[in-house]
């Protein structure tokens, strides 16, 4: 018993990362049709900044209390910031050209995870956080490490947002508009390409803040960690269906928990294979995703 | 909304020069000129293939094109799409553009535009009452006659000074036609519209004039009246045969079309 609730514990931590980096990648997708590579590197960035910040070079960060807050915000904003430029200096002026847009994305993929480990190594570095973080909790007889339970936090307080934000907000209306058709959308003089800006903003900001709690996940950071993360992040988007914020968090849960169950109670590394299989059967039952979204 | 000087009432609201298209290296227009007077309807017609739709689109810069579209005495052509549509277009297109997984009520709040006045909902839901009653409703499980009704109330909720309807009655039951043609006929006595119809009975009852392209060129260009009567013209130019020419005269019956004539 105990050791199912560890694995559930620990599958939704994973599938809480998993969300963090997939709903930025689908709604991009779902809104300006770019399959963005780069958003691993975005991931990783986030991870770097925390990681640099909370190990007492930006004043006031540290690893504990106040001032590690500090420091996920600080790595979340040089994410939302990376994103942006991203966007305005590389896919706009590629609008148009989705082939070398795609070959864009790839490069920043591969640059910066290379960039990274020219500048600080590419071993993992040990990822300060706050003892608070660090230790367990018992639940039902298992003990839970308790950073689990902040990526699942963060991961709803970024899934709530991310509704509020569609549902409630003009820019949120433009969005959902553009996933359907973009063309119309600029026929109603609506500027679609700002929405691009902030879609990426959007993503960038959650895929740094997954980094820079992944970093508590894994307790190190490595430059290959965004890259990693991304192919099942593009698994859980595929399956919740592009452009659906819903339908990754689903999948993104349902990725977690099988990796973790298969790792566990069969060879270690058929989780991984299993989450392949996973997709297979879904996309082979639900052509379009599991909420039903036009893939 | 109109800032002219009286004086230039006469000059067109949109006035296209020249305008050529060519998609994916093939030309779809080679030249299309195009006048809509600064009021009442002006009708775009032409059988199908002949560039009506593209045209339109290349007017509002949804597909690349080179030319002149002045509108309103400013030359457009290399505005952006939404630039060119926030300078006071409404545009309702041939797939009626309406977002199926938005409500209706989000439907128009995307065509309200921030900073340019209050959103005519007034004038909306009182040519469409159905589209208050509708409005929390998802417009993807709208009827075909509904759908028309968001994207013609669209284009009316920000006092545009012109509005371009991509065969509007197309694929509607007789009854929302005149239900449509009523609300066409209604803002063209405040609002210049261009008319892409296929219907010649609605273009007999609302338009004053009209444009003919033919294989990506405009072919004709003179007041609709004129061209209906002349049933050899009108089966020249629209493929319409004399049957459907004679029934279009009528006058009275919107649900008779042209478009059996095109196959």
């Amino acid at each position: 018993m105990s050791t199912v609730v560890l694995l559930t514990a620990t599958g939704l931590g994973l599938g809480a990362l998993y969300f963090l980096v997939a709903s930025g990648l689908s709604l991009i997708f779902g809104l300006m049709d770019v399959l963005n590579f780069a958003h691993g590197a975005l991931l990783s960035i986030g991870a770097y900044a925390t990681w640099w910040a909370a190990s007492g070079h930006l004043p006031g960060a540290g690893s504990g209390g106040a001032g590690f807050v500090w420091a996920v915000a600080f790595g979340t904003a040089v994410g939302t910031v990376a994103a942006m430029v991203l966007e305005l200096a590389l896919i706009r002026p590629l609008y148009e050209r989705p082939r070398e847009q795609v070959l864009a994305t790839v490069g920043v993929g591969l640059a910066v995870p290379a960039l990274l480990s020219a500048v600080w190594g590419a071993d993992a570095r040990t990822f300060p956080g706050p003892t608070a973080l660090s230790g367990t909790f018992g639940l039902l007889g298992a003990r839970i490490p308790v950073n689990r339970l902040v990526l699942i936090g963060a991961a709803l307080v970024v899934l709530v947002a991310l509704r509020l934000f569609l549902g409630r907000t003009r820019h949120g209306l433009v969005v959902r508009a553009g996933v359907e058709d973009r063309a119309m959308v600029t026929a109603l003089g609506i500027d679609v390409r700002r929405a691009f800006t902030l879609v990426f903003a959007i993503g960038g900001a959650a895929a740094a803040l997954g980094g820079a709690l992944g970093g508590l996940y894994y307790g190190s950071v490595d430059p290959g960690q965004g890259t990693s993360l991304l192919i099942f992040a593009f698994v859980v988007v595929v399956m919740g269906g592009m452009g659906s914020v819903s339908g990754a968090a689903l999948a993104a849960v349902g990725v977690g928990l099988v990796q973790q169950f298969a790792n566990y109670y069969t060879a270690s590394g058929l989780g991984d294979l299993a989450v392949v299989v996973l997709l297979a059967a879904l996309l082979l039952l639900r052509p379009h995703g599991a909420t039903g979204r036009l893939a | 909304m109109t800032t002219d000087a009286p004086g230039l009432a006469a000059e067109p609201l949109l006035c296209v020069r020249d305008l050529r298209v060519v998609i994916g290296g093939r030309h779809i227009l080679h030249g299309v000129d195009l006048d809509v007077a600064a009021s009442g309807v002006t009708a775009l017609l032409g059988r199908n293939g002949a560039g009506k739709t593209t045209t339109v689109r290349g007017v509002l810069g949804l597909v690349p094109r080179t030319g002149s579209v002045r509108f309103a005495g400013e030359e457009t052509v290399r505005l952006a799409t939404h630039a060119l549509v926030r300078r006071g277009i409404g545009y309702a297109p041939e797939d009626r553009g309406v977002f199926a997984a938005l409500t209706v009520a989000e439907n128009l709040r995307l065509a309200e535009r921030p900073g340019a006045g209050e959103p005519a909902y007034a004038l909306v839901h009182e040519l469409f009452p159905e589209l208050r009653q509708r409005a929390a409703q998802r417009a993807g499980t709208l009827s075909g006659g509904q759908q028309q009704m968001v994207a013609i109330g669209r284009t009316l909720l920000n006092g545009n000074r012109l509005i371009i309807a991509d065969e509007p009655t197309k694929g509607l039951a007789p009854k929302v036609v005149t239900e449509v043609a009523r609300v066409l006929e209604r803002a063209a006595q405040a609002v210049p519209v261009l008319l892409v119809e296929q219907n010649l009975a609605l273009v007999r009852r609302l338009a004053e004039h009209c444009v003919v392209l033919a294989d990506g060129r405009t072919a004709h260009r003179g007041p609709a009246a004129d061209l209906l009567a002349d049933t050899g013209a009108t089966r020249a130019l629209l493929g319409v045969g004399r049957h459907t020419a004679a029934a279009a005269g009528g006058g009275s019956d919107l649900s008779t079309t042209s478009r059996k004539a095109d196959a």
